[in-house]
């Protein structure tokens, strides 16, 4: 029997009678992590990581919400449930589902590569596994991050140098904080838009150490504007609130990066490759360590990964999901400034 | 390989033409100090300035070469190509990682290797191309294959390659031009010689030096686009300008030198082998004689005496025919024969006449040519060699009404040359009284249908940009939807991104890349020209066809049918 099935409302296990990051309203949806397309509003109860509790609550406002650690089993309506690092975000987890012996893993969104601000993706054995496929075509092939991380302080130094503030376009929840984790604060103040600092408080909170961060506002000395590092989400790069810091380089930093059309139609000064999901080979490898016969593919390049995986002799296919929309699509942040 | 990868990449990062200058300019300065890189600086300035050696790998061999390396499907490097949007990009990212890594110059890479494997069996390029490939550094990869597929895509223009090297050779821009005309040509061999004598110092004669087939710097012209009412106060009065058909050919240069005459077309390649036809004509231009002109196919055994005729014209699309043919049958000769319509003469005795006014140098040209047909009258020859008609009118009005006739005698429109201008470099303009003009006819348009979309390329590899447009057979209730042309431009961005939706919305099939859809979408299609073709399946082929409206208001029932397409055509001869 199948444990998990697509449906109009989400993902949902018929036996248990609860959704996995459902997109629209149900009794009781499991969460695997605090980015808006996985985590909507509505729901009557939500089940997450205790580590995501805070992000939703911040996100979601006043929910009806249950934290579980990683590999804690509860049981719902008979069926087995426990959750398991997906190393794409704090508290991010894969969602294992036990049923007669039957076992499926969602993936939600994971990449392979220990970030150091989250628990590192494991591998769950299991019988059919449905992973995401964002980055599901070869030409995404990540490198080393140790070495992007590298070239980011490497392009804040120079502008520093050039007496140009550096503002870096991110995400607020995840590669904001993976990008903080790794700069240099001696190269100059870190300034974070009022959209990334909450998610900073959740992640220091949560025992990720974060170098100091200030608002904008705080630093009234320009040479000192002039040498800071900034990460603001996508939306605040051209506003008023980007002026302020005067002559500036900008960047992007995601995994879109890596195609130079992309980059071109971004319009930013510098692309860095630096994704939160697995490349071409992390899904193969992620997908061959479960040991699932079946495979679903949801939301990027589901097809493509699909009929790889089948030509290699898996039961693959595609399903549909309302995560990430489309293949060009990246989810927006849309936590509100306190 | 690695100082070009340098210059590819940051050329490639750079925003802002001015960053760009000045990129290129440090390049210079340090290989100037570097006699050793001269040959390597040489090949680098070639590329940047758009050269492409002929056919260096055929695209066939890169794709079997990133299959055997990557062990991938082919479909699925199809789809990554499609993602991408751009071959050698796709490439070398689906690459593995290299081996042992070495590094070659740029002059060792195209002697040593790339020019020598143009002469090798495909299966002993493809093994060499593998070998040579595991050596190559990853972040060198893509503007190697940049490189071989021959396109860098970097925004350079050679315009701004030659203000480089002027500013840092501190010679002269329009001599640095004349040192770079031909420079980028496909069959180029550079040696660190080259590279001397671009930036060797200007020793103030260089005019009179040259016995090469060395062509001048084509000037070029702005459209007009202005209304008939503006222009006598935009432009004064039409006596002070030089007014002639544009022709639909090819701009080129024919340059007689030391006994020998050279065809070079507008894109500065030498094309004196693909038009032997023209050969002739050295003959009778005296030597030291540079005349630019329109390439055109003319009617087989069409007559030149009257020099000034607009009679006997052919299509482009006839053109075209003759276009990148490598074996020029006796057949194809005696029935696409070219000749060569003057607009201009540059040189006159082995004297530089750029600097005088238009209408002198037009009253020369005339000279030149009634001299050049005396003389082959005289000997019983039909030389293919014309006098751009001069054209006259009162009235901007009257000129107006004279251009309706265009098309019937295969010309785009009209030019206007101020008589008192020099013959420029480029796309030069001092103001709008002394400057060349295109004056165009609006395009030709029919309502058309989307029936075809396809991803486009670089930037717009996301969005389905690309489409085929279709008209009604004809207008019985079971015609159908006959595709005719294809477009990619004229859309605004916002426009684009809407068919884009509506395009995924409605498909049907995916061929590869290719979606067929419903047809919802119909646009008003304008194009520059309009021939009968045999290889169409519509029997139709436009020239420039471009998106110009977004017919909402239509529906595809109203669009046009084959019967309007046929009524634009030209009139045929009696």
């Amino acid at each position: 029997m199948d444990l998990i099935v697509p449906t109009a409302k989400g993902l949902f296990c018929p036996p248990g009678q609860f959704y996995i990051d459902p997109w629209q309203p149900v009794e009781r949806a499991i969460i695997t992590h605090g980015h808006s397309d996985h985590a909507r509003r509505g729901m009557a109860r939500y089940l997450c990581h205790t580590q995501s509790v805070a992000i939703l609550q911040k996100r979601l406002g006043d929910i009806s919400v249950t934290g579980v650690e990683y590999g804690v089993e509860t049981t719902i309506n008979g069926v087995t449930v426990s959750l398991h690092p997906a190393g794409h975000v704090l508290g991010s987890a894969q969602i294992r589902v036990e049923y007669r012996g039957e076992i499926w893993v969602a993936s939600g969104d994971y990449k392979l590569e220990d970030d150091g601000t989250c628990a590192p993706f494991e591998p769950i054995r299991c019988h059919a596994f449905i992973s995401e496929s964002t980055f599901g075509l070869p030409i995404y092939q990540w490198r080393d991050p140790k070495l992007v991380h590298a070239e980011i302080n490497a392009w804040w130094q120079a502008n520093a140098a050039a007496g140009r503030a550096s503002i870096m376009q991110a995400y607020g929840l995840g590669k904001a904080q993976r990008i903080l984790k790794h700069l240099d604060p001696a190269i100059g103040p870190i300034i974070c838009h009022g959209a990334v600092e909450p998610m900073n408080e959740v992640y220091r909170a949560g025992g990720v150490e974060l170098p100091a961060t200030h608002f904008a506002a705080q630093i009234t000395d320009k040479a000192a504007l002039a040498r800071a590092f900034i990460i603001a989400p996508p939306s605040a790069a051209g506003s008023p609130w980007a002026r302020r810091f005067g002559d500036y380089s900008d960047a992007f930093a995601s995994g879109w990066m890596q195609i130079r059309g992309r980059r071109r139609q971004r319009g930013v000064d510098q692309g860095f490759v630096l994704s939160d999901h697995a490349d071409w080979p992390g899904l193969l490898s992620a997908i061959a360590a479960t040991g699932a016969e079946r495979v679903f593919a949801t939301h990027g390049s589901t097809a493509t990964l699909s009929r790889y995986l089948r030509e290699k002799g898996l039961d693959a296919r595609p399903i549909e999901t309302q995560y990430g929309e489309d293949d060009d699509d990246v989810v927006a942040e849309t936590v509100a400034a306190p | 390989m690695k100082d070009f990868a340098d210059i590819y990449g940051r050329l490639d990062a750079a925003t802002s033409t001015k960053y760009k200058q000045q990129v290129i300019g440090r390049f210079l300065k340090a290989a100037i100090a570097e006699p050793a890189r001269w040959a390597d600086a040489a090949w680098t300035v070639y590329f940047l300035s758009g050269g492409k050696p002929r056919q260096l790998i055929p695209t066939k061999t890169l794709r079997q070469l990133a299959l055997d390396l990557t062990g991938l499907p082919e479909w699925l490097f199809e789809e990554s190509y499609q993602n991408v949007g751009d071959l050698a990009e796709t490439i070398s990212l689906l690459l593995p990682k290299p081996g042992n890594v070495q590094e070659l110059g740029l002059t060792r890479w195209l002697d040593e290797r790339l020019l020598p494997a143009r002469n090798l069996p495909d299966e002993a390029r493809l093994e060499g191309l593998k070998t040579w490939i595991e050596t190559l550094p990853d972040t060198q990869r893509l503007a190697f294959f940049k490189l071989v597929t021959g396109s860098l895509r970097i925004g350079v223009s050679k315009l701004s390659v030659v203000q480089a090297l002027s500013e840092t050779c501190g010679v002269d821009a329009k001599i640095m031009a004349q040192r770079m005309m031909g420079y980028t040509q496909a069959s180029r061999q550079l040696t660190a010689q080259d590279f001397a004598d671009l930036i060797a110092p200007s020793n103030g004669t260089e005019q009179d030096t040259k016995a090469s087939g060395q062509p001048m710097p084509f000037f070029l012209a702005h459209a007009f686009s202005g209304t008939v009412e503006d222009m006598a106060s935009r432009l004064g009065a039409p006596e002070n300008w030089l007014i002639e058909w544009k022709f639909d050919g090819i701009r080129a240069q024919f340059v007689h030198r030391a006994g020998q005459s050279w065809i070079w077309s507008r894109g500065e390649d030498l094309v004196s082998d693909s038009y032997p036809d023209l050969q002739i004509l050295q003959d009778f231009i005296p030597e030291g004689t540079v005349l630019d002109g329109e390439l055109v196919v003319v009617e087989p055994n069409a007559r030149h005496e009257q020099r000034e005729s607009v009679e006997n014209i052919q299509s482009f699309a006839l053109l075209q025919q003759r276009l990148g043919r490598k074996v020029l049958s006796a057949k194809l000769l005696s029935e696409l024969p070219v000749a060569l319509i003057c607009y201009d003469i540059l040189e006159f005795e082995g004297q530089d006449w750029r600097e005088r006014p238009q209408f002198e140098r037009r009253a020369l040209l005339e000279q030149v040519i009634k001299t050049a047909h005396e003389k082959a009258e005289s000997r019983r020859q039909n030389l293919p060699l014309r006098l751009s008609p001069q054209l006259f009118g009162s009235t901007w009005g009257e000129l107006a009404t004279l251009r309706q006739n265009a098309r019937a005698i295969g010309a785009e429109g009209m030019m206007l040359k101020a008589g008192k201008s020099a013959y420029g470099i480029g796309r030069r303009k001092v103001d709008d009284t002394d400057v060349w003009w295109k004056w165009k006819l609006d395009p030709m348009s029919v309502d058309a249908v989307l029936i075809y979309a396809q991803r486009g390329h670089g930037r717009r590899a996301t969005l389905y940009s690309d489409y085929t447009f279709a008209v009604w057979t004809d207008d019985t209730p079971g015609r159908i939807l006959t595709p005719f042309a294809k477009a990619y431009s004229g859309l605004t961005d916002e426009e684009m991104k809407q068919v884009d939706a509506i395009i995924r919305k409605t498909t049907r099939e995916s061929f590869g890349p290719v979606r067929s859809v419903t047809p919802t979408l119909v646009f008003e299609l304008g194009f520059e020209g309009i021939a009968k073709s045999k290889r169409h399946k519509s029997g139709i082929a436009v020239r420039f066809p471009r998106m110009l409206r977004w017919r909402k208001d239509k529906t595809v029932d109203d669009a046009d049918t084959l019967a309007s397409l046929h009524a634009l055509l030209p009139q045929e001869n009696p």
